[in-house]
């Protein structure tokens, strides 16, 4: 086994993912499998190689320092399930 | 302080770039905006939204790293760090983990006897700022994302710094670069300037660092001192009650002096990073890196340097009028038009910096500009008015923004020269103080000062001190 139950139920917890458990006991098997494909790289030898960061063969996509409008409060904030005085309202965040 | 145990800092610094827009979209920066109204679908995290690399960040970087000794990746890569709080709207912030800009630079800071230590910058980094929480809203907590996806620099040193005096020395000398580069406006209650330390003791003689504890986002470097000095004194009583130092963050506040805990940091630290399939990596070569140091202002520490070989001045003098560019501009300009180093520090450092202060007001906008000041000076070293006036046109000059030479004309503050005049005001004194005047004929020398202040006042300050002087030599000899 390439990944453990428990790994899953951290990665889970981590990804806010609510997971029954049956589904912990499919996403390792399935995890597992990914992880056992992707494996197959080590057979390669890639001393020497750099680590792709991207996928497409393009480099320093940049844009000048100019002030584009924004979209407005209103817009903004018209898919917020609550909000209140031109805020986003989340539930209260206690430290 | 426990001698028992040396301490060991290491800080990392957020520093917010003054470009106008953000790092990956064209909204505005600019501060105190009502909330939310600076925002687009890349910095609010809407699905689809790609974000676009602001060019002058990279700039202001490259800036950053070569003012610090550091080496400019020629291949740099942007990475997602994961974690989720209200204020990340994406669930991941944009930052460079592997393959930073600029790594491996130093900074050497002043220490006690004149003796400077050498302080490693491990990295720095450009990533993008989160929103604000407010909180005290009655029905959750408030999110403003006016601030996520403002530019940062995220400065991490080497944790080489001992003691809290050392944390602020480095701390003084970053902030100093940064404003002098013109990457960050160091206003430290804006956040522009914010600080963490890592703070962790161990024994004297062990190689093996301790177990650190995170001091979050000091504002001021005052509180950083105390924050630092409160969690060494903590952890030392922790220590030697032989319990444990628990590796987390801990919020110190100012009002008490006292900092606790937030959160434990174990969790937090799995971020799972991995490069930002929105991002194309990002290559600076050679000639870019070139120009950008042709471009570089000349440092403080080198300026200071300068005016004490070029200018001859006392190393106190180079040093104050160093700290701030604007000051230093300013400086240099006035002594461009008046070649006499050290009578333009004496004004700048005094005068300048006093009206300065009084008016609440920078050297930016100061209304004596160093041309008027220049015009001045001129008057004083060709004898028009003596050191005395000179500071009352000084004040004429910022109120009125008039030159030296129309005040001195419309005041009628021209220095006395005429020594007939001068030795009527004399002769009136004597007549006035005859019997201080044989005392001072006999021998009493401390009497000449007296002489001179009573001309100088009934001459409303005009006659030329030096010729007073020479006129009472004259009379005693007589």
């Amino acid at each position: 086994m390439k990944i453990t139950r428990e790994e899953v139920e951290h990665v889970a917890r981590l990804s806010r993912l609510a997971l029954e458990e049956t589904e912990i006991d499919t996403l390792t098997g399935q995890m597992d499998q990914l992880l056992d494909y992707v494996e197959k790289l080590n057979d390669l030898d890639t001393e020497g190689s750099v680590p792709t960061a991207h996928a497409v063969p393009m480099e320093n996509a940049f844009r000048a320092d100019e002030i584009k409008p924004s979209i407005g409060l209103e817009r903004a904030l018209q898919n917020a399930p609550q909000s209140e005085e031109s805020c986003f309202v989340v539930p209260k965040i206690i430290e | 302080m426990h001698s028992r145990y040396e301490v060991v800092i290491g800080l990392e610094v957020h520093v917010q770039l003054t470009t106008k827009t953000k790092i990956f979209c064209g909204c505005s920066t600019a501060f105190g905006q009502h909330p939310n109204s600076q925002t687009c679908p890349v910095c609010l995290g809407l699905p689809g939204a790609l974000p676009v690399l602001n060019q002058q960040v990279v700039e202001y970087a490259i800036r950053a790293g070569l003012a610090t000794n550091c080496q400019i990746a020629p291949r740099s890569i942007f990475a997602r760090k994961n974690y989720f709080y209200p204020d990340l709207p994406k669930g991941y912030q944009i930052s460079q983990f592997e393959l930073p800009i600029t790594e491996h630079g130093w900074l050497d800071i002043d220490q006690e006897a004149g003796e400077k230590k050498r302080i490693g910058i491990t990295r720095i980094h450009m990533e993008e700022d989160a929103g604000k929480l407010l909180h005290g809203g009655n029905s959750g907590s408030r999110v403003d994302l006016n601030r996520a996806c403002t530019p940062l620099l995220e400065v991490v040193s080497e944790p080489d710094m001992r003691s809290a005096d050392e944390a602020i020395e480095y701390l003084k000398q970053l902030h100093q670069i940064v404003v002098y580069l013109g990457i960050c406006d160091g206003n430290l209650e804006e956040g522009s300037f914010r600080c963490d330390a890592n703070v962790s003791l161990r024994p004297f003689g062990q190689a093996e660092l301790g177990t650190r504890a995170e001091l979050k986002n000091i504002n001021s470097f005052r509180f950083i001192k105390q924050a630092i000095e409160y969690e060494v004194e903590r952890q030392a009583e922790l220590l030697d009650d032989g319990g444990k130092v628990v590796q987390e963050t801990r919020l110190f506040d100012a009002d008490t002096g006292v900092s606790r805990s937030m959160r434990s940091k174990e969790e937090a630290h799995d971020y799972r990073y991995f490069p930002d399939p929105d991002l194309v990596p990002l290559v600076v070569d050679e000639a870019w890196i070139a120009r950008v140091r042709a471009e570089l202002p000349e440092m403080p520490l080198v300026k200071r340097q300068r005016y004490v070989e070029q200018f001859e001045l006392p190393d106190y003098d180079a040093g104050v009028l160093s700290a701030e560019r604007g000051v230093a501009e300013y400086f240099e300009a006035l002594v461009d038009l008046h070649a006499q180093p050290k009578i333009c520090s004496n004004w700048v450092m005094g005068e300048v910096m006093r009206a300065l202060n009084d008016n609440e007001s920078t050297i930016v906008d100061c209304p004596v500009s160093p041309e008027l000041l220049a015009g001045l000076l001129k008057r004083i070293d060709d004898n028009t008015i003596s050191n005395k006036i000179a500071k009352t046109v000084f004040d004429e000059i910022w109120q009125t923004g008039k030159s030296a030479d129309q005040v001195i004309e419309e005041k009628g503050l021209k220095q006395v020269s005429d020594s007939g005049a001068i030795e009527a005001l004399l002769n009136e004194i004597i007549a006035a103080n005859m019997g201080q005047f044989e005392e001072l004929k006999a021998g009493k020398d401390k009497l000449t000062g007296f002489f001179v202040g009573q001309v100088m006042k009934l001459s409303k300050g005009k006659a030329n001190p030096g010729m007073v002087n020479q006129l009472i030599q004259k009379k005693l000899s007589e």
